[in-house]
C-alpha cells in the first residue's frame, strides 16, 4: 500500500467520525467512542497485516473496522442499529466483529478483547494456520489484571499474538500519567518477558513499519510482540463528553502532531500529490460517508423476532 | 454397566470425547498433572497445565471456542469463577448475540462446588443461579456418576457454552454407568424422576437429591409418598416434568443447598404458581440453606445443609399431618 493510499484510508475515517459528531449534534443518534486522532495507528496496523491474520479490538473501534476494509455503511447500520450492520444491529457501535474479515471478537469490557486473544492464537497454533492474532486495546486496559494474565499466558505458550497498546494518553476520564508510573506500557513486557517496542503513532508509516517488524519477529519463532503507538484521542471519552477535562495546553501540541495533517504536508513536500489531489482525496473520503449514512439511514429496523433470535447455536 | 465414583466417570467422558473429536481440549490448574494418562494418549498439546489465572483461562477458551475448538476448562471450585465471571458471563453468553449470531461457543467450564468438606466460603459456594441468570449459558449440576459421565458427554457436544458444576461429596460415591460411550450420554433439559409418588413432589439437584431421596423413604413409612425430581440441568430447565408431577401431587416442595433468595427453588415455584396454580393443595415450600457464607466448621456447615429431616417435617405440614411450627 503506498502513501496516497494510506492518507485515504486515514481520511476515510476522519471523514467518519467527524460525520458522527455531527450527526450526534444534530438530534438522536447513538452515542459512540471516537477514534479521531488515532487513525495512523489503525490504519498503519492494518496495513501491515494479511488476510490470514485476525484481529480482535475494543469499544474505541472505528478506524480499525475501516482500516481493515469494513464497509462504512454496514458500520453505520451497526452503529444505527439497523438489520443490516455487521451484527444485525444487536452490537451498536461497542462490540462489532465482522468475521469475513477476520475481526474476530470485539469486546468492550476493558480488556475484553486481551482475555480471548490468547483463545485465538492457540486455536491458529494447534490447527497449522498461517497468520498471528492482532489484539488491539489501550493504555486503560493495560492497567486491568487481564492484561497482565494474558501476556503471561501468551508468553509461557509462545502464542502468534501481536498485542498492539494504543496509547492515547487517557483511561476514560483519567491522565494516564496518574494511574501509572512507568511511561510506557512496552516497558512492562519485559517482565513476562516478550518483545516490545514503543513507536510514534501519529506517524503512519512508522506504525506500518514497526508492525511489519514484529509480525516479522513473531512468525520467526520469537513467540508474542508487544507493541505500543504514541498517540492521543483528540474526542472526550465517548461522544456525550462536552470535553471539559482537556486543556487548550495539552491539546495544542498533539494538534499540531495530527496524524493526517502530518502526512498530507509529508506528500504535498515530496511531490507526491499536489493541493488538487489531496482536496480530491477529502473530498471522495467524504462523499463515501454520505453515501453510507444514507445507505443506514434507509436500511430497516431488525424485526422484533430477531429480540430472541442467537441467544444460542 | 460398571461402577464408578462421578470422579471417575468425569474422567471417562473427557477421555471418550477427546478420542471423539479432535476439537476437544483441556485446560486448568493440574489438568495435564492429575490427569497423565490423558496427557499420554491425547498429547500435551491437548491437555494443558495453565497458570493460576483464571479470568486467561476463561478467557483463553472462550477465543478457542469462537475458532472452532471445544475447550474444557477446570477452574476446580465455584468461588473461583468469580474471577472468570467476564470471560464467561460478557463473552461466552453474550458475544454470539452481540455479533449477530456471526460466532458460537462451545466450551465447558468445570468446577466442584457445595459444602460438605469443612473448606469455607471461599471454596464453598453454591452460586448456580448466578449463571441461570445470564443468558446464553446452560447450567448443569449432576447428582449421580452415570449423569456425571452422561451429561459432561453432551455438554462436551453442546454448541453453548455450559457451566458444570460437581458437588463436592458426590465426587467419592460409586454408581452404576453405561459401558458403552454412545449409551452413557445424557440430554441437557431433561429432568428425571429418581422415586414416583402421588402426594408431594420433591424438586431437587446435586446432592440435596440425596436428602429427597431420604425424606421420601421416611415418609413412606407413615404412608406418605413423595415423588422426587432431579432437574439435572438448571438450564435449560426441564419445568415440563416438574408441572406434570405437580399437578398430579398437588404438592410442591423445592430443596437445594444454595441461598434461598432468587434461586432456582424461587424459579420453580414461580413457574408452578404461574402455570399450576389450580392443581395447588397447599402452598409451595422451599428447602435450602439459610442466606450467609458456607461456614467451615463441620458442626455449623451440617446447620447449613438441608437435612432430610427438614424435609420430612415440612412435608408434614403440607399433609396436615404435623402442626405448623411456630414462627
Amino acid at each position: 500500500m503506498n502513501a496516497v493510499e494510506l492518507l485515504e484510508r486515514m481520511l476515510l475515517i476522519r471523514a467518519y467520525e467527524e460525520r458522527v459528531a455531527e450527526l450526534q449534534k444534530q438530534g438522536p443518534f447513538p452515542s459512540t467512542c471516537s477514534s479521531q486522532g488515532q487513525e495512523a495507528s489503525a490504519v498503519g496496523l492494518m496495513a501491515a497485516l494479511r488476510p490470514q491474520d485476525r484481529i480482535l479490538t475494543n469499544h474505541r473501534s472505528a478506524g480499525h473496522l475501516l482500516a481493515r476494509g469494513a464497509d462504512p455503511g454496514r458500520i453505520l447500520a451497526e452503529v444505527m442499529g439497523k438489520a443490516a450492520g455487521y451484527c444485525q444491529g444487536k452490537s451498536g457501535s461497542l462490540h462489532i466483529s465482522v468475521k469475513e474479515l477476520g475481526v474476530v471478537l470485539t469486546s468492550t469490557i476493558v480488556g475484553g478483547e486481551l482475555s480471548m486473544a490468547p483463545g485465538v492464537a492457540l486455536a491458529m497454533k494447534m490447527r497449522r494456520e498461517p497468520g498471528v492474532v492482532a489484539c488491539i486495546f489501550g493504555d486503560g486496559a493495560a492497567c486491568e489484571g487481564i492484561f497482565h494474565e494474558a501476556l503471561n499466558l501468551a508468553s509461557a505458550w509462545r502464542l502468534p499474538i501481536l498485542f498492539v497498546c494504543e496509547n492515547n494518553q487517557w483511561q476514560a476520564y483519567v491522565r494516564r500519567q496518574e494511574t501509572m508510573l512507568t511511561e510506557h506500557v512496552s516497558d512492562w513486557a519485559k517482565g513476562y518477558p516478550m518483545p516490545a517496542r514503543t513507536v510514534d503513532g501519529n506517524d503512519v508509516g512508522a506504525v506500518l513499519d514497526a508492525a511489519q517488524a514484529a509480525v516479522a519477529s513473531i512468525e520467526a519463532g520469537e513467540g508474542p510482540y508487544l507493541l505500543e503507538t504514541w498517540t492521543w484521542r483528540q474526542r472526550g471519552h465517548y461522544s456525550g463528553d462536552d470535553e471539559a477535562h482537556i486543556t487548550a495546553e495539552e491539546r495544542a501540541p498533539w494538534l499540531e502532531r495530527d496524524p493526517i495533517q502530518r502526512l498530507r504536508q509529508h506528500l504535498l513536500h515530496e511531490g507526491l500529490l499536489d493541493a488538487a489531489g489531496a482536496q480530491a482525496l477529502q473530498a471522495r473520503a467524504r462523499a463515501r460517508i454520505d453515501a453510507a449514512v444514507a445507505f443506514a439511514q434507509e436500511a430497516p429496523w431488525p424485526q422484533p423476532a430477531q429480540l430472541l433470535t442467537d441467544v444460542y447455536a | 454397566m460398571k461402577s464408578l465414583t462421578a470422579q471417575q466417570a468425569l474422567h471417562e467422558a473427557l477421555r471418550e470425547e477427546m478420542a471423539r473429536d479432535d476439537a476437544v481440549l483441556l485446560m486448568g490448574e493440574g489438568m495435564a498433572t492429575l490427569r497423565p494418562d490423558l496427557v499420554e494418549t491425547f498429547g500435551a498439546e491437548r491437555v494443558r497445565n495453565t497458570p493460576l489465572s483464571e479470568a486467561a483461562i476463561a478467557g483463553c477458551a472462550v477465543g478457542a471456542s469462537a475458532m472452532g475448538l471445544r475447550p474444557v476448562i477446570d477452574l476446580l471450585y465455584a468461588p473461583f469463577f468469580t474471577y472468570a465471571m467476564d470471560a464467561l458471563v460478557n463473552s461466552a453468553g453474550k458475544l454470539r448475540y452481540m455479533s449477530g449470531g456471526q460466532f458460537s461457543f462451545p466450551l465447558v467450564a468445570l468446577a466442584q462446588t457445595g459444602a460438605g468438606w469443612g473448606v469455607g466460603a471461599q471454596h464453598s459456594h453454591n452460586l448456580e443461579a448466578w449463571f441461570v441468570h445470564s443468558p446464553g449459558l446452560k447450567v448443569v449440576m449432576p447428582s449421580t456418576p452415570a449423569d456425571v459421565k452422561g451429561l459432561l458427554k453432551s455438554a462436551i457436544r453442546d454448541d453453548n457454552p455450559v457451566v458444570f458444576l460437581l458437588d463436592m461429596t458426590l465426587g467419592f460415591t460409586p454408581g452404576e454407568v453405561a459401558e458403552e460411550p454412545e449409551a452413557a450420554l445424557v440430554p441437557l433439559g431433561q429432568a428425571a424422576v429418581r422415586r414416583a409418588g402421588r402426594d408431594v413432589t420433591l424438586v431437587s439437584y446435586a446432592k440435596s437429591v440425596g436428602t429427597c431421596l431420604q425424606a421420601a423413604e421416611a415418609l413412606a413409612g407413615e404412608g406418605v409418598e413423595a415423588e422426587v425430581i432431579d432437574l439435572r440441568s438448571l438450564k435449560p430447565l426441564d419445568l415440563d416434568t416438574v408441572l406434570r408431577s405437580v399437578r398430579r401431587t398437588g404438592r410442591l416442595v423445592v430443596v437445594h443447598e444454595a441461598g434461598p433468595l432468587c434461586g432456582v427453588g424461587a424459579e420453580v415455584a414461580c413457574a408452578v404458581a404461574e402455570r399450576a396454580f389450580d392443581a395447588l393443595k397447599a402452598p409451595v415450600r422451599r428447602v435450602t440453606s439459610a442466606d450467609v457464607p458456607t461456614p467451615a466448621s463441620f458442626a455449623l456447615e451440617q446447620v447449613f445443609v438441608p437435612q432430610a429431616g427438614q424435609v420430612v417435617a415440612v412435608v408434614q405440614e403440607l399433609m396436615g399431618t404435623k402442626a405448623p411450627a411456630a414462627a
